[in-house]
């Protein structure tokens, strides 16, 4: 076991992990932020994206040992029920999900897209966003929540 | 997935040395791949050595060309102002790579260095498989080979090597800088990648405790235009089943004065055109005479029944690509 200290959504975590840890499983199964989904544990999908460092991330791909000194912010650090994120907001005005399984790791790649600056036309937003897969194809209305939440950006 | 101890280097020198130490222990940069294989089990070191801390991530850039730091995340290349005023093909082959994260993570040394998608080498249960089980077979020659190689290939082994950025660089002539303990020399790409002769399971020329330490891009020959091409069963996230880039010199009367050209998706490396490459020297922009110097490079080529698609998709991707990288299309 190797001690590690987490930084998550701005509070420091002590904890004692394996190597082979993933950032992922250190989210889930050790600090109980089950908000990152697993879909693919392989890089295949997005369902476990977060932000290292203000950048999006597969969490399946990041040992954790890894990102002692880094900011790691998850779902569950940009928004709450009564003060969502504005992506969340678009999200939600849109009706950007059917089954909600990929929905945070859309937020989370959503949130990094638009601070990019990747939302030029409805196609930019599709190629930024295609690391993000949608088993229930709510790819429409996702498309249309990032157009949203980046026009309130740049206003 | 069998545990690992971890190792953080906090130079190349101690990053070396802690590999040196152990022929068990591996290098891990972004980890994009590597965390793959573990997981897999097709791989299993016994330590990794975290080399992202060696501060080998700059992207420079000087009159001769650019030099790629290892380190250097597929995002940061393809964000480099002074990259995307120089090298649009290889901005183009980074960012039709993986996805967003996935390329926030991807180092351009290990990108060059990440194994085959080969469905037999990937397997979940292990199958016959001379790369990953020297000696076990090659299950692909005589089963699912619609992405394998054209060329370079034998009986052991036709695998293809999955890098878009490689097929740029190696149009962009890119050479690759690495480092041991005795010392540093640099490689071209068709020195680093290994073609599989009977030995598939030796996929390139680095030593064990060897590390990459940059890639070095010369400056493209003045006046010349560049495109990379990348043909795909999907729009976007997704892997070339063909590849090209090319490097183009075009003089005033619409006649290509100097080619250079490569493939992805058709080798165990990128594969210059050399023949073709030969052949387009004075001849005019036009479909018709560039198919016919494209075609020069495939009479090597060979299929299996399940890829023989691929010798007529490898010559249109070429010729698209030498016709839009000069403007003819
Ligand atoms: C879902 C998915 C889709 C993908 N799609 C594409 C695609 O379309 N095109 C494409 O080109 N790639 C694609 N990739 C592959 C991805 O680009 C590579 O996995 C990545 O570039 C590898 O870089 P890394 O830094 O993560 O390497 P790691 O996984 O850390 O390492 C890979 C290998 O290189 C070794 N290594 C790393 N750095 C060095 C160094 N400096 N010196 C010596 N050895 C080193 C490691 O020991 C390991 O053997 C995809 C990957 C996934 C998971
Ligand atoms: S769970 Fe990480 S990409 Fe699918
Ligand atoms: S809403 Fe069900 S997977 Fe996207």
């Amino acid at each position: 076991m190797i001690p590690l200290v987490l930084r998550v959504n701005g509070r420091e975590h002590r904890i004692e992990v394996e190597a082979r840890v993933t950032l992922l499983d250190a989210l889930r199964d050790v600090l109980h932020l089950t908000g990152t989904k697993k879909g693919c544990d392989r890089g295949e999908c997005g369902a476990c994206t977060v932000h290292v460092d203000g950048e999006r991330i597969n969490s399946c791909l990041a040992l954790a040992v890894m990102q002692e000194g880094r900011e790691v912010t998850t779902v569950e650090g940009v928004g709450t029920v009564g003060a969502p994120h504005p992506v969340q907001a678009a999200f939600v005005a849109r009706d950007a999900l059917q089954c909600g399984y990929c929905t945070p790791g859309q937020v989370m790649s959503a949130i990094a897209c638009v601070r990019e600056g990747h939302t030029g036309s409805d196609d930019e937003i599709r190629e930024w966003m295609s690391g993000n897969l949608c088993r229930c194809a709510a790819y429409e209305q996702i498309v249309a929540a990032v157009r949203d939440a980046a026009e309130a950006h740049r206003a | 997935m069998r545990d690992f101890d971890y190792v953080r280097a906090t130079g190349s020198d101690h990053a070396i040395e802690a590999l040196a130490a152990r022929p068990g222990a591996r290098p891990v940069a972004g980890g994009t791949d590597l965390l793959t294989l573990l997981k897999d089990g097709i791989e299993a070191p016994e330590a990794l050595v975290d080399i992202t801390g060696t501060g080998l991530g700059a992207v420079e850039h000087g009159p001769d060309g650019l030099t790629l730091g290892a380190l250097a995340t597929l995002s940061r290349v393809a964000a480099d102002p002074a990259v995307r005023a120089s090298h649009p093909l290889l901005v183009q082959a980074v960012e039709s790579a993986a996805s967003p994260q996935l390329r926030n993570m991807a180092t351009i040394g290990g990108n060059l260095l990440q194994r085959t998608r080969c469905p037999y080498f990937r397997a979940e249960t292990a199958l016959p498989c001379n790369r990953r089980t020297p000696g076990s077979g090659c299950s692909a020659v005589d089963g699912e080979h619609r992405a394998a190689a054209i060329f370079g290939w034998t009986g052991h082994c036709v695998a293809t090597h999955p890098s878009d950025p490689a097929v740029a660089l190696s149009a962009a002539d890119a050479r690759v800088r690495v480092r041991s303990a005795g010392g540093e020399r640099t490689l071209a790409l068709d020195e680093l990648l290994r073609l599989p002769g009977d030995t598939p399971d030796r996929e390139t020329a680095l030593d064990h405790a060897e590390l990459i330490t940059a890639v070095e891009v010369p400056a493209l020959p003045a006046g010349s235009r560049s495109c990379y091409l990348k043909v795909r069963e999907r729009a976007s996230y997704e892997f070339a089943l063909v590849s090209c880039a090319v490097v183009l010199g075009v003089d005033g009367r619409k006649r290509i004065s100097q080619a250079r050209i490569a493939l992805g998706g058709v080798a165990a490396r990128p594969w210059r055109l050399v023949e073709a490459e030969r052949a387009l020297v004075g001849v005019e922009l036009t479909a018709v005479p560039v198919r016919a110097a494209v075609e020069r490079s495939f009479a090597a080529a060979e299929a299996l029944p399940g890829n023989a698609f691929k010798v007529e998709v490898g010559i249109r991707t070429a010729v698209r690509a030498v016709l839009t990288a000069g403007g003819a299309r």
